[in-house]
């Protein structure tokens, strides 16, 4: 007699997740041929309840006003003769996070006073019943649409099959692990070359002579870690030799920027990145706003004397393209964590995102197998999914995610980048410390809080599920809970720093508890771990899994011996789990103990900087790319309007309502500006609701110019971040920059050059603007190897992608500006120069696209001139501090005529323009409309302020090029002073939001 | 004297902040007291004035929203809080505090309400207009104003019969209309499918209240939807534009029964 249960509950009245999931379905099988679509929450309690227990249970899960519980499983209503019955259950694999279900144990536990047993639980899962004749291969289509095979279990039934059964079986997917854990030897002091660089590729052989998934260690790594146990005078264990994989990994020690390239001997990071911020400092004296740079989880710099406000931008992949949902919300509730991991502790206060997604109508699909196996997402599910990952990461925790951007090419259809970052604001001073210090002491104990580890995130290996209702756990994909941490962040930021309980912390993330223990045990010189004390999700881990796992929502703290008991009580009165796991020593040693036997004891220093140095050649590249020869019209409205639908131009509205900008009440210049709700490039927050001060938000890509030249990509990418965040209001002043480097075969010597010549543009640029870098990351190797719709093989890389953030502290958020035009009469300017530089432009791909089913990309990349606009934009920021300036728009994809339509639409106002004013270099009236080149502005000024703004402006590049209409009518006049568009700025919008209508 | 304003925070509420804010900005003293600070008698709610239930994603939204945190609040706090809500003071729920607030039957009155998928099926953040009815302590003289909603579920629901008495009993506090800032940016009232475009309902006292917008997020004009074509034309004009926002009048009108 099985002790489980499954509770079904169904909506009574019209439920609109089966009215939305209905209308999904009628996009991917003939419409008609679906009668109803209902849908039914199950939980499956797997603990002995009785009959009345139950009752309470069910009457605790459902709306009685709206739902209908069912006990058991029932019969769905017979559907009308002649049609047939198609019921799918979805669920998820054993050991796959399941947020619902914990919510309903605790629920349970709390209405009872009971535990669960480690062998007990609840599983959630849903059945969409679908009345109407499908054929099987209709059948297979929309079950394909639902379900995720890899963390997703899905089973379908007809009527029969529920008559004959009852209703529906009861699947529990709980973890089954057998073997009794323990530590091996990896017997490397006799290994050959040949089979170090098997282990380090494969990793370590288990018993039955499978390999556990790569150490990535190379023959280089694998030599000096054979020299140093043959100096220990014994093999390592496994848990050795994954904990020093994990600390030597390239996302963890990031040595392709730290190594030796070509003849820079302190690598690319040294000597462009922070070399940089050091000369920036240096010059900028007592002005110098930055508290933290490159060394904690996050950059910080100062919001006003009491308070510092933090920065970090993260990646997130790879685990996007497997699971994208899964991948997204971990990598937002993950980089949450590097603002909770910021000195003591910062609370995060804002949220921002970058999407690079291949074309979602896309449809030819890739393989990671041959022969047509292991087919990945689609690149319209890999960009749901994403998108709705932040979603629900961003809005659970409360934090605002106002800032963001989405960017197509065709590179990312192997691979999404996938950009999440935040924010966090942190007291200068807590409890009489400076906050930004932190120092784990010898005697602290170490603790672990939040979630529990299970074999999340382990080497991202794969799995199989033969079994559907028992079997391994599923560990390649985390998924994100932001109630667990948001729980843990509350507890931490808000009560346990101020109260002064820890003396450090740190994020678990990439490495589990091997990374954030041993980084932490640098600041007092070593630890002493006791593996056993590590609450698990289910029993059966291996040590060297407990101590890599990546599972999410956990930090590691150092804790006063006299302070834990009054941590450990504040912790459990908050529903937080913290444990002791060990105490931080002075000995010089990263020693792990698991069931009384050390199974690690690894010298900190070899550990941590025992990795060889591997240079790095790089090779020039210089290639010449094929430029389009496109006829010349009289009018290009229609060029416009089509310009307007192209992905990387059009409205992404459909994005920014559904990510909550609202909360914590401090939002200023909003995601979606003006009557026309048009896309801004900047955002501004007031963090702090009792200070006027705020924060500015702004992004800069460029990634098309990197087939033509990485260090202009790198230039325009830093230029467009510190425009976009000028035009809101920011003053260069007090302006710090981000570096997110995402590049692809980073083991070639010409990616590597174009990396290099990016990295010098950082230097030379920030330098230039005297904005400083505070926090980077990079992920260098985005490259999909595999196979296309007819079975070739493919290699798909991303093009070198840097994404440049910025943020900036502005004295009075109330003088920000926004995009929109304010007023009839108002005059038009163009800040800046043209230089007719189309090389890499949105222009340039879409005639390629028309002419010839691929973009083309030319050669005249954008340049930018720091000397002049420097000029440009601190004049700018005098005048928008002046309150002369009714709205700013920069220039960026698509050029000075997008611009001046986001300014007409968001204002929905209409523009007389005459490009024949404009400065730079005007040869053809499609190149002046659409050329990218940096360094401009579209402003608009009410008349009555023009002579105080041109005062301003005096010496800069500036050109009055047309006033705002009162009507509707847009008008472009070009070189020759001829009508070149003219439309309306209604039809403009109504492209604008087409593409993505319905999303 | 300052009423003392308790707001509820723990477990996926995320507006304590912002509401204790609001509260203090109109005149009272708000303290975000930890769920279960309550539950263990560290703090009583019987020293307040005011409870706040603030918006936020409590225990995520799992099992549907506000359900798993009322259900907590039944096997812990009902005696303390039938004893409050008896008593002539006031409470606010915004947003998931609405959810939380109708899944405890505080409002109506009884379980007879709720707060389903928004009728796109996805989380809207905008700004809406409300036209508050007057009956309530809370809305009184508000009349019609601007606030930002930000949810997934907030469809208003009730059966005919329900819907009946409460606009009998003037239970109905706000509605969705289209006004400014709906033809300012072209957008529809209702922005969830609620039944009669309610936003917003009372207990049968008015004591009580519920809603979907949140008025905390607006106590302040630079968060206002419309502050920079505000700020543009008030500066035309040669005035000095408002700096309050629309949403403070209700925490003002709290504090305000207590000092009448």
């Amino acid at each position: 007699m099985p002790r489980a249960t499954r509770i079904e509950i169904e909506s009574k009245i019209s439920d609109t997740r089966a009215d939305v999931r209905r209308k999904k379905f009628e996009t991917i099988v003939p419409a008609e041929k679906i009668k109803e679509v209902r849908i039914r929450d199950v939980y499956t309690i797997d603990k002995e309840f009785s009959g009345e227990e139950l009752q309470k249970i069910s009457a605790m899960l459902v709306n009685p006003v709206t739902e209908k519980p069912v006990i058991g499983s029932e019969l769905p209503k017979s559907p009308e003769k002649g049609i047939e019955l198609h019921a799918i259950e979805v669920g998820y694999l054993p050991g796959v996070t399941d947020n619902v279900s914990h919510t309903v144990k605790e629920g349970i536990a709390d209405l009872f006073g009971t535990e669960f047993a480690p062998d007990e639980g609840v599983y959630t899962s849903q059945v969409t019943l679908i009345e109407g004749n499908l054929s099987p291969e209709e059948l297979k289509t929309i079950k394909d649409s639902m379900a995720n095979p890899l963390i997703q279990r899905i089973s379908t039934f007809d009527y029969k099959e529920l008559e004959s059964g009852k209703g529906f079986p009861t699947i529990v997917p709980k973890v089954k692990l057998n073997k009794e854990p323990s530590a091996d030897l990896v017997d490397i002091l006799n290994a050959t070359d040949e089979e170090l660089a098997v282990i380090g590729k494969k990793g370590i052989a288990n018993a039955d002579g499978t390999r556990r998934g790569p150490l990535a260690l190379d023959i280089t790594y694998m030599k000096t870690i054979q020299g140093y146990f043959k100096n220990e005078k014994r093999n390592p264990t496994d848990v050795e030799l994954e904990s020093i994989a994990q600390t030597w990994s390239e996302h963890c020690k990031h040595t392709i920027f730290a190594d030796k390239i070509d003849d820079i001997g302190e690598g690319l990071y040294k000597a462009f990145i922070k070399s940089a911020t050091n000369t920036i400092r240096k010059r900028k004296g007592k002005k110098d706003f930055c508290v933290s740079v490159f060394t904690d989880n996050a950059g910080g710099i100062v919001f006003d004397k009491d308070y510092i406000v933090t920065h970090k931008v993260e990646t997130h992949n790879s685990p996007s393209a497997l699971d994208p949902f899964g991948g997204s919300i971990t990598g937002i509730v993950g980089v949450n964590r590097d603002a909770i991991g910021f000195g003591l502790g910062a609370k995060p206060i804002f949220n921002i995102y970058g999407f690079c997604f291949a074309d979602p109508n896309d449809t030819s699909p890739l393989y990671k197998g041959e022969n047509f196996t292991q087919k990945m997402l689609s690149s319209r599910k890999i960009m749901d999914g994403v998108i709705e990952g932040v979603n629900v990461g961003g809005n659970c925790s409360g934090i605002p995610t106002p800032q963001g951007f989405v960017f197509f090419n065709e590179g990312y259809k192997g691979k999404p980048l996938v950009f999440v970052g935040t924010g966090g604001l942190i007291p200068v001073e807590s409890c009489g410390r400076d906050s930004c210090q932190k120092k784990a002491e010898p005697g602290d104990y170490i603790v672990m809080v939040g979630g529990r580890v299970g074999k999340d995130g382990i080497h991202g290996a794969t799995f199989s599920s033969e079994a559907m209702d028992s079997g391994s756990p599923a560990t390649a994909v985390q998924i994100g809970d932001p109630i667990t941490q948001k729980k843990l962040s509350d507890a931490i930021v808000k009560e346990a720093r101020d109260m002064g309980l820890y003396t450090s912390i740190t994020d678990n993330g990439a490495g589990g508890l091997s990374c954030s223990v041993a980084e932490m045990a640098r600041e007092c010189g070593g630890c002493y771990v006791n593996l056993n004390a590590v609450p698990l999700k289910y029993p059966g881990l291996e040590p060297w899994e407990i101590w890599i796992s990546e599972s999410q929502e956990r930090m590691t703290l150092s804790v006063p011996k006299d302070k834990w008991a009054e941590f450990s009580e504040l912790m459990e009165n908050r529903g937080v789990e913290a444990t002791v796991i060990g105490e931080f020593t002075d000995s010089g040693r990263c020693i792990v103990d698991y069931k009384n036997k050390i199974v690690m004891d690894v010298d900190m220093e070899f550990l941590h900087d025992g990795l060889p140095q591997r240079p790095i050649k790089t090779k020039r590249v210089h290639t010449v790319h094929e430029a389009p020869e496109i006829p010349l019209q009289q009018d290009w409205t229609e060029t416009l309007h089509e310009m307007l639908k192209r992905p990387n131009i059009a409205s992404f509205e459909f994005i920014s309502q559904q990510y909550d900008h609202e909360v914590q009440g401090g939002s200023v210049l909003k995601p979606l500006q003006g009557a026309g709700r048009v896309n801004g490039d900047a955002t501004v927050i007031r963090p702090l609701l009792t200070s006027k001060k705020g924060v500015v938000l702004s992004q800069g890509i460029n990634p098309t110019y990197s087939s033509i030249d990485t260090y202009h990509m790198a230039a325009c990418a830093i230029d467009t971040a510190i425009r976009n965040a000028v035009a809101a209001g920011a003053d260069m002043e007090h302006l710090a920059l981000l570096d997110n480097f995402c590049w692809c075969s980073s083991d070639e010597p010409e990616r590597l050059f174009q990396l290099k010549e990016a990295a010098r543009a950082c230097h030379d640029f920030s330098i230039a603007y005297g904005t400083p870098f505070i926090s980077g990351k990079d992920s260098m190797f985005n490259d999909f190897k595999g196979y296309n719709e007819k079975g070739e093989k493919v290699k798909i890389s991303v093009p070198p992608t840097l994404l440049i953030s910025s943020i900036g502290v502005i004295e009075d958020a109330a003088k920000s500006v926004s995009l929109d035009a304010k007023c009839e009469g108002d005059i038009v300017y163009i800040l800046g120069t043209n230089m007719d530089e189309l090389g890499g432009s949105e222009y340039f791909a879409m005639e390629g696209e028309k002419q010839r089913g691929k973009p083309y990309i030319g050669n005249n990349v954008p340049k930018v001139y720091t000397h002049e606009n420097k000029k440009t934009y601190n004049a700018l920021s005098k005048a928008i501090d002046a309150e002369l300036v009714a709205s700013v728009q920069s220039v960026d994809r698509g050029g000075v005529s997008v611009a001046l339509v986001k300014t007409a639409m968001g204002g929905m106002l209409g523009m007389d323009i005459s490009l024949a004013e404009a400065n730079g270099v005007y040869s053809r009236d499609d190149y002046s409309l659409f050329s990218q080149s940096p360094g401009r502005l579209v402003v608009t000024v009410a008349p009555q302020y023009k002579d105080q703004f041109e005062d301003i402006m005096h010496g800069t590049s500036i050109a009055e090029v047309g006033t705002v209409r009162g009507d509707n009518r847009f008008i472009i006049r070009g070189i020759d002073d001829k009508e070149i568009v003219s439309t309306t700025v209604d039809s403009l919008l109504k492209s604008y939001k087409s593409t993505f209508e319905g999303y | 004297m300052k009423p003392k304003v308790l707001v509820l925070t723990g477990y996926g509420i995320n507006c304590d902040y912002e509401s204790a804010h609001a509260f203090r900005l109109a005149g009272a003293k708000a303290d975000i007291v930890h769920i279960n600070d309550l539950i263990n008698k560290k703090t009583c709610l019987d020293e307040y004035k005011i409870l706040c239930f603030p918006g936020g994603f409590s225990y995520g939204d799992d099992t549907g929203s506000g359900k798993a945190l009322a259900n907590k609040i039944k096997n812990h706090l009902l005696d303390a809080l039938e004893d409050f809500v008896s008593d002539d003071k006031l409470a606010i729920g915004v947003c998931n505090g609405f959810q939380v607030m109708v899944n405890l039957g505080l409002l109506p009155g009884e379980p007879t309400t709720a707060l389903v998928h928004n009728n796109t099926a996805r989380y809207n953040c905008r700004w809406v207009d409300l036209e508050f009815a007057s009956d309530s302590p809370w809305t009184k003289d508000i009349g019609t104003i601007s606030l930002p909603i930000a949810h997934g579920e907030g469809r208003f629901y009730a059966e005919p019969a329900v819907l009946k008495e409460l606009n009998e009993n003037n239970q109905v506090a706000a509605r969705y209309i289209s006004g400014e800032v709906c033809s300012y940016q072209h957008l529809p009232a209702n922005p969830n499918g609620a039944l009669e475009d309610i936003a917003s309902i009372t207990d049968s006292t008015g004591r009580l209240i519920g809603m979907m917008p949140h008025p905390e997020r607006a106590v302040d004009m630079k968060p206002h939807v419309k502050y920079y074509w505000l700020k543009d034309h008030y500066k035309r004009i040669g005035k000095k534009m408002p700096t309050e926002g629309p949403g403070l009048k209700l925490f003002r009108n709290a504090v305000a029964y207590f000092n009448k």
